[in-house]
Parts: C-alpha cells; sequence; structure tokens
C-alpha cells in the first residue's frame, strides 16, 4: 500500500445469510481526496462505510484505513475517524452540547478540551442557539448537522459520510458542501455515499459507481460522462409527417442509433460534433422545410451514466425487493390513483 | 492508564449520560419508586394484618424482604435500558469511538447503582412511616444498604446479559417479572421459610433471596431474635450472600461482555 492511500479495501466481500451485500469490492482513495461511493438502494453503500468504519466485520478481504488494518487494528483505526453514518447517530435526549461533550471525552479530549470544542463545532454548524435543548426537538437538518459534528470533534484524518445530504433542502445542502470542501481544503480524505449525480459531480474527486456490491464503473465525474457518449441533439418536431425526413438527416451526424418517440414526435441522436452538428442540422432541417417545436444539445449529466449503467438492475430490484427506490416508490403511487380513479 | 483505568473512565463518561436520561425523562424513576413504596403498604396493612411471625413485629420483618425484591427489580432496569440502546442510533456512534469495549456495560450497571440507591432511600422513609426501626449501629445499617446495593449490583450483570440477548425492552420487562415474582415468593422475604412445604422450603433455603434478606434483617436488628433455620445457608447468611454475589459477578461480567461484542456486530 502507498503511503498516501487513506483508504484502501480489496476484495470486499460481505454476506447477510443468502443475500451477498458486497461482492469483491476495491476501494482506493489517496490522502486528501475525496471519493464519491454512488449506488441505487440495496447497493452496498451502507455496508461498505460500517466496514470501513469497524462497525462491521467483511467475511473476506482487506481493508486498510489511515495506513492500518481495520480487522486486526480496530481500536487504534476509531482514534483516526469520523463517522456520520446513514442515520444520526445521536442521542435524542441530551442536547446538542452534551452530545458533542460525551464525544470528546470519549476521544479523550479531558474535560476542559471536549467542552471547548464542543462549543466550537456548535458555533460553526450554526448550533449555537440551540445548543442546550434536547436534540429531539432538532429538525432533520440540525440532526444531520450535529451529527456531522459529532463525527469532526476529533479532526479525524478520514471521514465517512453516508448519504449526507439526504434529506435536505437545497440551502442546507449546499451548506454542507462546502462544509466538506472545507475539510478536504484542511487535509482531510472523506469517503462519501450518495443518490444525488449533483453531489458526485461537485464534490469527488472520483467516483465508484455500485449495483449489488460490485463496481460498475470507475472515473472521475467527467469520465463516466464520456463512458455514454458525448452530446446529444435533441428535436421535437411540429409535424409528425416529417419524422422519417428527420431521422434521415439525423443519420448522417448520429454516433449510434437515432431514437425515434413518435407519440411525442421527437428524436434524439448521439453526436460527436456537439454545436457544429446542431448548426448543420438545423440548415438541412430549413432546407427541407421541417417545423420544429423546440431543440436542444445536451450534454450527458452524472444521472444520465447512472440510469444508463444501473437502470435495468435497479428496476428489476424494484419488483423483487419490498423497499424500492424513491422512484419505485413514487411509481407505486401513481399506479395506485390509476387504479382507483 | 491500564486497561482497567481507561475502561472505568469511558464507563463514567456513559454513567453520566445516562444519568442526564433520568434527569430529562424522571417520570421513568418516579414510576419504579413507586412501586416499592406499593409494596410496603400493601403488605403492612393487607397481609400484615393477617400474617404473623413468631417474636417480631411483621412490619419489621417484612422491610428486608422487600429491599431485597426491590434491588432486584431494580437490575431490569439495567436490562431495559441495554436493549434500548442497542436499538438506537447511539449505539453506533459508541462504537465508532475509542472507548473500551465494556465501557457502556459499566456505565449503565453503574448509573443504575444511583438509581438503586434513589429507591432504597425512597423505601427507607415509607418504611419509618409505617414503623420499621433499625435497632442496630449505624455502621450495621451502613452494612446493610451496602449489600443490598451490591447484591442489586451483581443482579444488573445478569438483566445486562439478558438486556444485550433478547434486545426487547418488552421482553426484558415481562421475562424478568415472570422469574422474579416467584424468586422472591419462595424466599423468606416475606414469610419465614420453616411453613413451606418440602422441596419448596428447601429452595427457599439456599435461594440466594433470603440470605440477603436474613443478613439485612440480622444487619438492622429486625429478626426479633428468632434463630434462623438450621442449614449453613441461613446460619451464615453475610457470607452465602456475598458468595452468591461475586459468584454472580465472576460469570456474568465476561458473559455480558462477550454479548455486547456479538450483540453490537449483528447491526
Ligand atoms: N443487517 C442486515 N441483514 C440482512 N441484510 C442486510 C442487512 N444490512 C444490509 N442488508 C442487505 O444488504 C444489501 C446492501 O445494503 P446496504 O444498506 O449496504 O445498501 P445501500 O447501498 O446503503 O442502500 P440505501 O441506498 O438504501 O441506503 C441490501 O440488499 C440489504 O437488504
Ligand atoms: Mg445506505
Amino acid at each position: 500500500m502507498l503511503m498516501s492511500d487513506m483508504i484502501r479495501t480489496s476484495g470486499l466481500v460481505k454476506r447477510y445469510g443468502p443475500v451477498t451485500a458486497l461482492n469483491g469490492l476495491d476501494l482506493r482513495v489517496p490522502q486528501g481526496k475525496v471519493l464519491g461511493l454512488l449506488g441505487p438502494n440495496g447497493a452496498g453503500k451502507t455496508t461498505a462505510v460500517r466496514i470501513l468504519s469497524t462497525l462491521l466485520e467483511p467475511d473476506e478481504g482487506e481493508v486498510m484505513v489511515a495506513g492500518l488494518d481495520v480487522r486486526a487494528n480496530p481500536q487504534e483505526v476509531k482514534k483516526r475517524i469520523g463517522l456520520s453514518g446513514q442515520s444520526a447517530a445521536i442521542d435524542d435526549q441530551l442536547t446538542g452540547f452534551e452530545n458533542l461533550d460525551m464525544v470528546g471525552r470519549m476521544y479523550h479530549l479531558g474535560r476542559k478540551g471536549s467542552r471547548a470544542r464542543a462549543r466550537r463545532l456548535l458555533e460553526e454548524f450554526s448550533l449555537t442557539e440551540a445548543a442546550d435543548r434536547p436534540s429531539k426537538t432538532y429538525s432533520g437538518g440540525m440532526r444531520r448537522r450535529l451529527d456531522l459534528a459529532a463525527a469532526l470533534v476529533a479532526e479525524p484524518a478520514v471521514i465517512f459520510l453516508d448519504e449526507p445530504t439526504t434529506g435536505l433542502d437545497p440551502r442546507s445542502r449546499s451548506q454542507m458542501w462546502e462544509t466538506i470542501q472545507r475539510l478536504v481544503s484542511e487535509g482531510a480524505t472523506v469517503l462519501l455515499t450518495t443518490q444525488y449525480m449533483e453531489e458526485a459531480d461537485r464534490l469527488a474527486d472520483e467516483i465508484v459507481v455500485i449495483d449489488k456490491g460490485e463496481k460498475i464503473a470507475q472515473g472521475t465525474a467527467t469520465e463516466l460522462k464520456y463512458q455514454i457518449g458525448g452530446e446529444r441533439i435533441g428535436v421535437v418536431l411540429e409535424d409528425r409527417d416529417d419524422l422519417a425526413t428527420a431521422q434521415t438527416i439525423l443519420m448522417k451526424f448520429a454516433v449510434d442509433d437515432v431514437q425515434v418517440d413518435e407519440q411525442a414526435r421527437q428524436l434524439t441522436a448521439g453526436v460527436a460534433g456537439g454545436a457544429e452538428d446542431l448548426r448543420q442540422v438545423l440548415q438541412l432541417f430549413s432546407d427541407s422545410s421541417i417545423k420544429l417545436a423546440d431543440v436542444g444539445l445536451h450534454r450527458p449529466t452524472l444521472d444520465d451514466v447512472f440510469l444508463s449503467l444501473t437502470g435495468h438492475s435497479t428496476e428489476e430490484e424494484d419488483e423483487a425487493a419490498s423497499s424500492g427506490p424513491k422512484d419505485g416508490k413514487k411509481d407505486g403511487k401513481q399506479n395506485k390513483k390509476e387504479a382507483s380513479r | 492508564m491500564s486497561s482497567l483505568a481507561l475502561a472505568l473512565a469511558d464507563g463514567a463518561v456513559v454513567a453520566k449520560r445516562n444519568l442526564i436520561k433520568i434527569k430529562r425523562v424522571p417520570e421513568v424513576l418516579i414510576w419504579t419508586t413507586m412501586s416499592p413504596i406499593m409494596f410496603v403498604l400493601l403488605f403492612s396493612y393487607v397481609f400484615g394484618a393477617s400474617i404473623a411471625v413468631e417474636g417480631v413485629n411483621y412490619r419489621e420483618f417484612l422491610m428486608a424482604g422487600i429491599f431485597a425484591q426491590t434491588m432486584i427489580f431494580g437490575s431490569t432496569f439495567t436490562g431495559a435500558g441495554l436493549a434500548e440502546d442497542m436499538t438506537k442510533g447511539i449505539i453506533d456512534r459508541f462504537r465508532s469511538l475509542p472507548i473500551s469495549k465494556s465501557a457502556v456495560l459499566i456505565g449503565r450497571t453503574g448509573s443504575d447503582i444511583v438509581y438503586n440507591l434513589i429507591s432504597v432511600v425512597v423505601m427507607s422513609l415509607t418504611g419509618l412511616v409505617v414503623g420499621w426501626r433499625i435497632r442496630t449501629s449505624i455502621v450495621d445499617a451502613i452494612a446493610g444498604f451496602l449489600l443490598l446495593l451490591l447484591f442489586s449490583y451483581a443482579v444488573s450483570w445478569i438483566m445486562a446479559f439478558v438486556g444485550l440477548k433478547v434486545t426487547s425492552v418488552e421482553v426484558v420487562n415481562n421475562a424478568s417479572f415472570m422469574f422474579i415474582m416467584p424468586l422472591t415468593f419462595v424466599s423468606n422475604a416475606f414469610v419465614p421459610s420453616e411453613n413451606l412445604p418440602g422441596p419448596l422450603r428447601t429452595f427457599a433455603e439456599w435461594n440466594p433471596i433470603s440470605s440477603l434478606a436474613l443478613a439485612v434483617r440480622e444487619l438492622f436488628g429486625n429478626t426479633g431474635g428468632v434463630p434462623a433455620a438450621d442449614v449453613w445457608s441461613l446460619q451464615n447468611p453475610l457470607a452465602y450472600s456475598l458468595i452468591c454475589i461475586f459468584g454472580i459477578l465472576a460469570v456474568f461480567i465476561p458473559l455480558a461482555i462477550r454479548q455486547y461484542g456479538k450483540t453490537a456486530a449483528r447491526g
């Protein structure tokens, strides 16, 4: 292992009875970098975080954090990491201050040290006013912030964040992003899991997409976008009769198939030439007097990457598993509505 | 720091947290100290009217028995508290921190001493109101209270093990009730064991609750000079109680700590 790797796993396997939550996962995070672990519900993100943060024993594989073997030396690893899990690990009946003070004592910062650190963190996370209220009176965003503050009490070198912004409003989310960026600028190494592409795009130096416990893609945000092709031209026609002509024109530029949605009178095609291709397409359309209702040049977002990589498998899983992803739930509701109509 | 000192220091932090929680939700404490008061009153006025123990006022005889019973009931608090902790998110925080593996258990059993101390005080006051008196020296009295607390501390570790094993507050409460009631009734806590039929009498004579109740009765001077049954456990109630206490600690401290590791790793 290179000294600069703060997190490294190889061949990580974890089974829950018949379910294989992780199936040979390899991860590497150099010092001071952010790895975004992306995946649909049930992909194994939380399982990976729990193993890395000493909460769970893997069945197979090697886990190194901060240069230490997690399985052989969990106690030393605990001194160097901070964890903010998927559900907040705070005591509801204790106040924000009492929670952080307790965590400080458990990191052995001493009585004075713990109190001072608790006050500083409450200040930093804008919780000073709520500091002496039981944390069960906190809003979801405040609980998240308190939980992250608890993870940072010992100024850890390695930070694990399991879906740090799930359930936060856009403002709290961007505040959380700023906090994470600040931590990284101060030298921390971060592994964060997320279902939001925007989040991975914004924060992660490298992204690993996992599904069913296996890595299905890896790279920077740009590399991943490149993997599913370049830009796409999308047009919506005024007149359905022009579909065939338009398709023929687009085929000259398309890198693969032209997708046609007759119902919506919509065509999309991946192109290599970007804006220049679009200009020529529009010229040819106008030559053939094809009228357009809408036109656009789309760069693939990480959402596209995510969908194209995991799309099918998540759908299959939805039908089998009871706990589907958020989209699945939405669909379920819609179906119900339609059925009752 | 040695690992024992470290475990005790970490345990103290956990205990402090538990005590804050009692302060935040005092209802729990109030309702659980109410039940010994109720027992004192029920036995004194309902059964006390028809139970006669030779040579001693029944209310004086009774108090040591209710003390013993309350100490055992108090320990269910340990099991229930741990069972609850194990299902809450905070346990993940504890487990991700570099604290001693036994800190959560040391803290819980430790804070429950405070809790039991409070119920002993409440009960003593109730006892004094209904006519109970300590008829020995202050040293004997303190020894009696210490013995009660030591016994409850030992039973706390049994309940800690049970609470970690079942991880459900309801099961801990119901199951322990099923054991504690017969255990305290088949003893000399409420009635002299001499009158029990054959096998029950033998059980009662070797039941640690009998020796505890008798030892406390002797330390408080509430026996009325009646000689104890002619078995070793009741002839030497203090020694037998201490043997039971340290036996329980020796077996259940390691068992509970091991179970904590197992239960926590399930998550
Ligand atoms: N304690 C457990 N017992 C049995 N199965 C489990 C347990 N924990 C996780 N699993 C299973 O392991 C798989 C991975 O779960 P995990 O929680 O790691 O997914 P995730 O990627 O974090 O999902 P989400 O986005 O919903 O948080 C799932 O199929 C899940 O049902
Ligand atoms: Mg998860």
